[in-house]
């Protein structure tokens, strides 16, 4: 067991470290985005929006990730045309992971952020629009604020899965962490060494997620 | 003030309310009696509309404010309601509880809803809890300020659903000491409570319900010592 080899390659894995963290950022943000117009509908009074979302929340969770990964960079591009991933910032194949990861988050963060909401006391509801409040003003001034705080902490584990989940996108060749730690290894017939640097560098990136997580809900805590 | 005729209201098949005809007088206060489940709950929230009457008119000074074409969320503020459990707005100070409904559907001032938000909480003697948050205060004081909501929206009529049913019995008194405190000022009340004898001090009139009918009214005097229908006898034994 070397542990050197790791210091002379550590610039690799420090790059598949980036891959990783750009990955997640950019999953993260799709996720949130598509989450919360998903979770809305989910509870909106039009049924077929509820209906909507509800296939969408099914066939994404019903489904292997790596799948779902697979079929966006292998099964899209000969229907779509072959540079449907090429972009001038990141590898096709990271883009594809990203969009991936996103629809597949977006469908779990659907879920956190409708239980939120309906998670709220019904009487919250009923005080607001008894005072006078519209149904907009109830949600954006009443029902989301305290919505907002139900959901951070399971958001931040959604974050914390997604994050590790990046790994699965080394199947389609992006050169992320997983990836970089399996090449290294290989190489040098030293999986080992590779492996635990890169478990290190994982665990170090959930530990600060976990940090951030911690320190918001007990900055939310006060003035709950 | 206000007026009900004829209501019904099924939640699916279940019939609770079951042809209510009522009138409030300007300034008088009702009580409302009656066997949990007898609709007295549903018949409050129907007076603003939090339910939606399925046959039936419930008119506010002469305005019928089940008829189509109405701001339903203008209406409602016509009616101030006071919940069992207070339903505070945890995330908010006790003044920006109390000035929220007045700055965003009154569209006061700020400077001007802070000022009267003061004077409620002046009425029900918590002027100090300003800054508090409200799970910071006893369910007393947490009550009195949901009241002091309610009043700072100067509405038309105040409705009580069991104002003092989740309190420990000894945070009841203070509660309905500003209750008797409104009604002496000439405040239109309908008040849904087991306290009998809040009802037998303030009530100018006294219904009882049972099954989503009123079985029974008249002034405290005459239901309490009185009663003439029999369901109306047995549930006072039961509770005196
Ligand atoms: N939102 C609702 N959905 C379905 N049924 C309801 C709802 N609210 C009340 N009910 C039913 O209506 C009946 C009367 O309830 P309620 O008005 O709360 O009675 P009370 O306040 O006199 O105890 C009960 O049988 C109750 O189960
Ligand atoms: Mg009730």
């Amino acid at each position: 067991m070397d542990f050197s080899l790791l210091l002379k390659h550590y610039d690799l894995l420090l790059t598949g470290a980036k891959l990783t963290v750009v990955m997640t950022v950019g999953a993260i943000t799709l996720g949130v985005i598509l989450g919360t117009l998903l979770g809305l509908m989910r509870i909106a009074r039009l049924s077929i929006l509820r209906a909507v979302s509800g296939v969408y929340l099914q066939i994404f969770r019903g489904t292997p990730m790596l799948l779902q990964i697979a079929f966006l960079y292998f099964a899209l591009p000969p229907i779509f045309g072959s540079g449907i991933w090429k972009n001038p910032f990141i590898p096709d194949a990271a883009l594809a992971g990203i969009v991936a990861l996103g629809l597949n988050s977006g469908a779990y963060i659907a879920e956190i952020i409708r239980s939120g909401i309906q998670g709220v006391d019904i009487g919250q509801t009923e005080a607001a629009r008894a005072l006078g409040l519209s149904h907009l003003q109830t949600m954006q001034l009443v029902i989301m604020p305290q919505a907002f705080r139900r959901v951070i902490p399971p958001l931040c584990n959604e974050f914390i899965v997604l994050l590790k989940d990046t790994s699965l996108v080394s199947a389609i060749g992006a050169k992320e962490l997983m990836y970089q730690a399996r090449a290294m290894g290989a190489k040098y017939y030293e999986y080992f060494v590779f492996m635990v640097g890169a478990a290190i560098i994982y665990f170090c990136l959930t530990f600060v997620l976990t940090q951030i997580s911690n320190y918001i809900e007990r900055r939310l805590a006060v003035s709950d | 003030m206000i007026k009900v005729y004829g209501l019904h209201k099924y939640f699916g098949k279940n019939h609770v309310l079951r042809g209510i005809d009522l009138e409030v007088a300007k300034g008088s206060v009702v009580c409302i009696i009656g066997p949990s489940g007898s609709g007295k709950s549903t018949l409050l929230r129907c007076m603003n509309l939090l339910e939606t009457p399925n046959e039936g008119q419930v008119l506010i000074d002469g305005v019928d404010i089940t008829a189509a074409g109405h701001n339903i969320d203008e209406l409602r503020a016509e009616a101030g309601m006071v919940f069992q459990r207070f339903n505070l707005f945890p995330h908010m100070t006790v003044l920006d509880n109390i000035t929220l409904a007045p700055m965003k559907v009154r569209k006061v001032s700020q400077a001007e809803a802070e000022k009267q938000a003061h004077e409620v909480l002046r009425r029900v003697g918590l002027e100090e809890k300003a800054p508090a948050y409200p799970k910071q205060l006893s369910g007393g004081q947490q009550q009195r300020v949901a009241i002091a909501r309610a009043l700072a929206m100067k509405p038309k009529l105040f409705l009580f659903d069991e104002p003092t049913s989740a309190l420990d019995p000894e945070l009841v008194g203070e509660v309905l000491d500003v209750m008797k405190g409104m009604a002496l000022e000439g405040t239109t009340m309908v008040v849904v409570t087991h306290e009998m004898q809040f009802a037998k001090e303030v009530a100018d009139r006294v219904i009882f319900m049972d099954g989503g009918v009123i079985m029974e009214e008249g002034p405290p005097e005459l239901i309490f010592s009185q009663p003439q229908n029999d369901r109306t006898k047995a549930f006072l034994d039961r509770v005196l």
